[in-house]
């Protein structure tokens, strides 16, 4: 049965016709109601970034899958079938949301020069080309082959990496590769702290 | 729009009977709120927020937890904290999630003049009809636990529709969902009813909570939302729970006797706006609304 | 976390201290409720603060910050003197009865234990060990002196733990001081609310109820002080005292503060590891004989008993971890490339980076989602570094502090063009725009999936790693440069070398077989090139590779057993074995061989975890057995296999702590309490250190630094992240400080004015939030107030945007001081003033 918002009044009207006549109505009545909005979206099933519950939550996104659409995300809830979470989530997973579609998300290359007092711009190629100049100038500067005592240590003390609490394991170990190989020992992670 | 499955019981201010009335049967859906496992974090709030996409509404500190001083017509659920100290010296930080009770018998549709503006559904959700509302606010006087709120743009007014959109589609209400503890629970009122009853009871039996018991209170006809209290005899502590609800007098007494003019639709709808013009005047700015307000 | 987050369900008793499981992770703790509703279990909260934790709980007490060994050390004493433990789990499962060198020496009044060495702040351990016969030189750790005695191989014992210088006497030696009126003198929780708390934990061990379990919850209120390690080793102690690490619904369990930093652990995104809790080499090593020499340890054990002594495995771990970064580069004949791993000997933490930025000797920094200004500690100090850095490359989604160090409030145009600091700030996919695995608390690998893609003018994380990487390999192609060797050889063969897929990452990380091989006892075989089953088919002759052995099992043959997705549980205790993916082996709750009695029986036969089939002569259960499947119990092979000892350590041996083998009350380094009252000659922690730039002030009570002020995150944000989320900023608008209703009445203070928190490195200023909730307290006879600040606000986001906040963040406050042995901060607990502002 359809029942739109102008269909309500009609849907009443007639009923009170007919009660009138008949004493009862069997034709029901309805009210409008919001569509449910992911009904046709599509279901994405990811894992929260912020505590270490890692509840399992379904970003529920625009379209479905067409390769004519830019997927947007429309809501995000807690997966039902996770066996910790269950489907809840805490306020913060409740609002992920608005962490994937914020309008405050960094969306280009900056850099800030020396003695600069604003950001500039800077293409990917320029800022990846010049930070790799400067890790190697840095590490041959200070590389470190011998201690005092003749040992080899082969250690880059110059460059620290500092890594966050929602990188992949996948991402960690990369950057544990490829930092141990520039011989990087200042390796911290949010995991100390 | 959407194809509805919810069919209506009551309609404010509507003449002649329900359409449909008694021809279907379906079983009342009620939210179980036990407050004694309520951890205030509100994950409720925003999962009503997030699902019913509503707009940010700026907020103040208040030297509370609490996220505003009372609900609003874009915030609909709100954990209300109350710091207690009881008579043997230890602290209760109690949490009550506040929100529409969804009475079996509501005040705002009781009180409501404009024809379809308020409905209850067969399974008990008590929802706004904003296409029909005429903003008078008569609902906030039938209302005995402050709910329905206006938005001074859209000149109507609103709150929680217990998510019908969801319901109608089988899923359960964004809050009951996001609640992390299970302090939420959505079903019939029948098996809410006794779920909460044997909360009560063992927190009786193994907690040390003698007065704990289920708030569904009869003045209202019972609500669509019970809660599970540490003290049943107390709902006051929980941000100003009333222990006995009823619609007001006035409401009653004025509708009741005058019923024959809910027939003629128009008077009720003129009344409204004249009382609408009363009570809001010309377009206004709902300021006060932000202003911090004292509690914990 | 040694169990899990459902397994909570199953305990009878929790006691959550050092964490605030409700606000910090809410559908966690929804397992606390379950217990509750389900078992009528108890829960016991204590903090500093009534937290929301506090409001669903059984027991509240409000201890003073940093005071938790006082509290828990008297908990020790009342479990022994009230026979609460589980005796034959003590003799058996722990070193209870392992008698100590005749040198060892408690600390008693001077507060040292025996060895300690003024001059150099730090212990020399020798006697820090067992009696006994055998055995070889110990491991040491970065930075600490090398060539300590090794442990016994055969140690004595008392099986009746009678003899006076057996653990368990030394033990009730040790704490026979923390007693009740101590207690309350220390900590502030008076002497009968104390007394109710004890009974009531160790009540499930009473009357020698050994079917009963408690779990001990805890977080980063434990880990953030100078005595942090020993804060959780006594939860431990506590533990094994009264059998309840390896059942279900027991255990110790750490919660994680953030959604991967389990992994970022595991994968040892730390200075002293390599992953899977490899140590470092050291310089003083030599060779790869004699790293793995030093940290390979041998049994150590009563004669009779058996020690399974996991990590005998170590060489096979190392050498498919060098395979797996150096392919065929690591050959038999270069020692596995061994030369190619850099050396440590220092300690490279956390702090030290920003201290050896601030000092010249850091000039590079790379931030990946890291925002080191917020996180402190001592913020200004961290600024300070920055300022002194020639770059730094902030890879992030928002713009954060830590890229406008530059700009941050106080620094004037003028002197902003003469910080020489050049900072890339490189947009990074958010979590919904990249898949790859995170690893929980609990242990698990759950893999996630991409849902959007990553925005254009983004790159992927991995992206940007791999590209600023294979530029500079690119740059050592051309030009040469210093030891170019390891960076030319790092294996780098992903299919898309710039921008890896994880997935095939993770598959190098479980690691793969280059010969067939063949499993002895099983007949099963692998094919040459086929990713290995797990970490026992790993070797040490360059046959097989793997990234993180501990890790190895979760891509298999079978393939990404991380993102499995079957919810079942047909034991109901809420193991879920085909869910995700853990390590190890697909193992849900460490330890789980102590789940049995000696005899392999479960201690309750209604939560049965593991059991020794007698029919088929292997152990059998529910979960994987964390123990050498066909070890007979007779052979008392101990259930702690990673330990050389095979058991549990109450007593902590030779270099397995800097601060001492049992936890010993310290004030932490900034308090007002002049005296330790319970080791009346040393007041702090004896091997802690102070660092030494101009920025590293320490406030006293002299200097008017009167009140405790501890710090802490709000359900409603998220660290430093949410605070450009409007719907989290709706929740809580601004920053605030919590301070007691009777420190208010005296500062004729009204809740909602503005109050300036000073430490001797900063000030902090926002909303005072006037509370019931924290109180006033006696300490030793004197009232001590306590405040505390949620740590989410700094100078970037909407509020502070938008000018509602005085960009204050609240780090500006904490000290540098570090936990001795995981170099943790002590954010927890500090010295400040307060005033109207």
């Amino acid at each position: 049965m359809d029942a739109s918002r102008r269909d309500f009044l009609k849907v009443a009207t007639v009923g009170g016709t007919a009660a009138a006549l008949f004493g009862f109505d069997l034709k029901p009545a309805y009210a409008e109601l919001r569509r449910l909005k992911i009904a046709r979206a599509s279901e994405t099933r990811s894992t929260c970034p912020y505590c270490s519950v890692s509840c399992g939550v379904i970003i529920y996104t625009l379209g479905d899958g067409a390769k004519n659409v830019t997927k947007q995300v429309v809501h995000v809830e807690g997966d039902p079938d996770h066996p910790i979470n269950r489907g809840t989530l805490c306020p913060k997973g409740a609002s992920l949301q608005q962490d994937i579609l914020n309008e405050r998300r960094l969306l280009k290359p900056q850099v800030r020069r020396p003695g600069g007092t604003d950001w500039e711009d800077i293409s990917w190629e320029q800022a990846i080309g010049e930070i790799a100049q400067k890790v190697k100038k840095t590490r041959d500067d200070t590389f470190i082959e011998t201690d005092a005592a003749g040992n080899k240590v082969n250690r880059c003390e110059s460059i620290a990496f500092t890594g966050g609490c929602t990188d992949t394991n996948e991402f960690n170990y990369l950057v544990v590769k490829a930092m141990r190989a520039l011989g990087v020992v200042h390796i911290e992670n949010q995991a100390r702290v | 729009m959407s194809q509805a499955t919810l069919r209506i019981q009551k309609i404010s201010a509507h003449s002649g009977t329900v359409p449909g009335e008694d021809t279907q049967r379906q079983y009342q859906v009620c939210k179980l709120v036990d407050t004694t496992t309520c951890i205030g974090c509100k994950a409720c709030e925003v999962a009503c927020v997030e699902w019913n996409d509503m707009p940010f509404s700026p907020t103040a500190f208040g030297n509370t937890y609490q996220t505003m001083p009372e609900t609003r017509w874009n915030y609909w659920n709100l954990i209300l904290f109350n710091e207690h100290e009881r008579e043997d010296g230890t602290l209760q930080w109690l949490m009550r999630k506040h929100q529409c009770m969804h009475c079996a018998e509501p005040g705002c549709l009781e009180a409501c003049p404009a024809d379809g503006a308020i409905v209850q559904y067969t399974n008990g959700i008590v929802d706004f009809q904003q296409a029909n509302c005429i903003g008078c606010g008569y609902c906030i006087t039938g209302c005995p636990f402050n709910i329905p709120k206006f938005n001074n743009v859209t000149k109507r007014m609103y709150k929680c529709s217990l998510c019908a959109d969801r319901v109608s589609e089988g899923l359960e209400p964004a809050c009951i969902k996001s609640c992390p503890t299970g302090c939420l629970h959505f079903g019939s009122k029948d098996d809410m009813t006794e779920l909460a009853g044997i909360r009560a009871k063992q927190l009786r039996d193994h907690y040390g909570y003698d007065k704990a018991g289920v708030y569904d209170p009869p003045g209202v006809g019972g609500t669509g939302v019970i809660y599970v209290l540490h003290d049943a005899t107390q709902p006051e502590l929980y941000g100003g729970l009333p222990s006995n609800p009823s619609i007001p007098l006035a409401v009653k007494f004025w509708k009741h006797p005058l019923k024959w003019l809910g027939n003629i639709a128009m008077v009720g709808g003129l009344i409204g706006l004249f009382v609408h013009y009363l009570k809001f005047g010309p377009k206004a700015r709902e300021e006060a609304d932000l202003a911090p307000k004292g509690g914990a | 976390m040694t169990n899990g987050w459902v397994d909570i369900k199953n305990a009878d008793m929790i006691l959550v201290m050092g964490g605030n499981p409700a606000e910090n992770h809410p559908c966690g703790f929804k397992w606390v409720i379950e217990a509750k509703r389900n078992r009528n279990a108890k829960l016991i909260v204590v903090d500093p603060r009534f937290t929301r934790t506090a409001s669903v709980s059984d027991f509240f007490a409000q201890i003073r910050v940093g005071t938790d060994i006082a509290f828990l050390g008297g908990l020790i004493r009342y479990l022994i003197e009230n026979q609460r433990y589980n005796k034959e789990y003590l003799v058996n499962f722990t070193n209870a009865g392992f008698i100590v060198d005749k040198e060892f020496k408690l600390p008693e009044d001077e507060g040292v234990f025996s060895g300690f060495d003024e001059k150099s702040l730090s212990y020399n351990r020798a006697t820090w060990n067992y009696e006994g016969s055998g055995g070889k030189p110990a491991a040491a750790k970065p930075g600490q002196p090398a060539g300590l005695p090794g442990l016994p191989e055969r140690v004595d014992f008392d099986p009746t733990l009678q003899n006076p210088r057996c653990v368990f006497q030394l033990l009730k030696a040790h704490y026979s001081r923390y007693t009740p009126e101590m207690v309350e003198r220390v900590t502030g929780i008076p002497r009968e609310k104390y007394l109710q708390a004890c009974d009531l934990f160790t009540s499930i061990r009473k009357d020698g109820d050994t079917k009963k379990v408690a779990t001990v919850i805890y977080a980063l209120g434990w880990t953030q002080h100078s005595f942090g390690t020993q804060n959780i080793r006594t939860a431990a102690m506590i533990q094994l005292l009264m059998g309840n690490v390896g059942r279900a619904g027991g255990g110790v369990n750490a919660l994680r503060g953030h959604s991967n930093i389990q992994g970022a652990t595991d994968m040892a995104g730390i200075f002293d590891n390599l992953p899977g809790y490899l140590k470092v080499p050291i310089p003083a090593d030599g060779s790869f004989e004699g790293w793995m020499k030093r940290i390979t340890p041998t049994p150590s054990k009563p004669g009779d008993w058996a020690s399974f002594n996991y990590w005998s495995n170590t060489p096979k771990f190392a050498v498919s971890l060098m395979k797996a970064f150096y392919g065929d580069a690591a050959t038999k004949q270069n020692e596995w490339a061994y030369d190619y791993l850099p050396k440590v000997d220092r300690n490279y933490s956390w702090v030290n980076i920003w201290d050896n930025m601030y000092n010249g000797v850091v000039k590079g920094l790379f931030a990946f989602g890291m925002n080191g200004v917020m996180i402190g500690p001592d913020s200004n100090k961290n600024i300070d570094a920055l300022k002194k850095a020639d770059w730094v490359v902030v890879g992030e989604i928002y713009p954060d502090e830590t890229s406008e160090f530059w700009r941050s409030p106080g620094i004037t145009q003028e002197e902003m063009k003469k910080i020489q600091t050049t900072v890339y700030r490189l947009p990074c996919a958010g979590f919904a725009e990249k898949d790859g695995s995170f690893t929980n608390s609990a242990r698990w690998l759950q893999w996630k999936n991409a849902a959007l893609p990553i925005p254009p003018g983004c790159r992927s994380d991995q992206g940007i790693v791999a590209q600023i990487f294979l530029k500079t390999r690119e740059l050592y192609q051309k030009e040469g440069g210093k030891f170019p060797d390891p960076i030319l050889k790092l294996t780098w063969a992903y299919t898309n070398p710039s921008d890896p897929s994880l997935a095939e990452v993770l598959k190098e990380i479980n690691g793969k077989t280059f010969a067939d091989a063949e499993d002895p006892a099983t007949k099963q075989q692998i094919k040459a090139g086929q990713q290995v089953p797990s970490f026992a088919w790993l070797k040490d002759d360059g046959t097989t590779s793997s990234g993180n052995w501990i890790y190895c099992g979760a891509y298999t043959e079978a393939g990404n057993l991380t993102m499995r997705r079957d919810p079942a549980d047909p034991s109901g205790l809420g193991v879920h074995p085909n869910w995700a993916w853990s390590w190890p082996v697909n193992r849900r709750v460490l330890y789980n061989r102590a789940s049995c009695n000696v005899d392999g029986k479960p201690w309750d036969a209604t939560r049965k975890q593991v059991w020794w089939n007698e029919g088929t002569q292997k152990w059998a259960g529910v979960d994987v057995p964390d123990f050498k499947a066909d070890s007979h119990p007779k052979d008392h092979m101990g259930p702690f296999i990673m330990n050389p000892e095979g058991v549990g350590r109450i007593f902590g041996p030779l270099g397995a702590f800097a601060d001492g083998p049992f936890p010993t009350f310290y004030e932490p380094v900034e308090s007002p309490v002049e005296n330790n009252l319970l080791h009346p000659k040393q007041r702090h922690s004896p091997v802690v250190r102070r660092y030494k730039t101009p920025d590293d002030k320490y406030g006293s009570v002299k200097d008017g630094y009167t009140v405790i002020c501890t710090t802490y995150r709000l359900t409603e944000h998220y660290h430093y992240w949410t605070k450009n989320n409007p719907m989290n900023v709706q929740l809580v608008p601004e920053p605030f400080v919590e301070i007691s209703e009777e420190m208010a009445a005296e500062m004729g203070l009204q809740g909602g004015e503005r109050i300036k928190v000073s430490s001797a490195r900063g000030a902090y200023i926002a909303k005072a939030m006037v509370t019931k909730r924290i109180k006033a307290m006696t300490i030793d006879g004197k009232k001590t107030y306590q405040i505390g600040i949620p740590i989410h606000w700094g100078y970037r986001g909407i509020a502070e945007d938008e000018g509602k906040t005085a960009k204050t963040p609240v780090n500006l406050l904490s000290p540098t001081v570090v936990d001795p042995n995981a170099y943790t901060p002590e954010f927890k607990g500090f010295l400040v003033k307060v005033e109207k502002a």
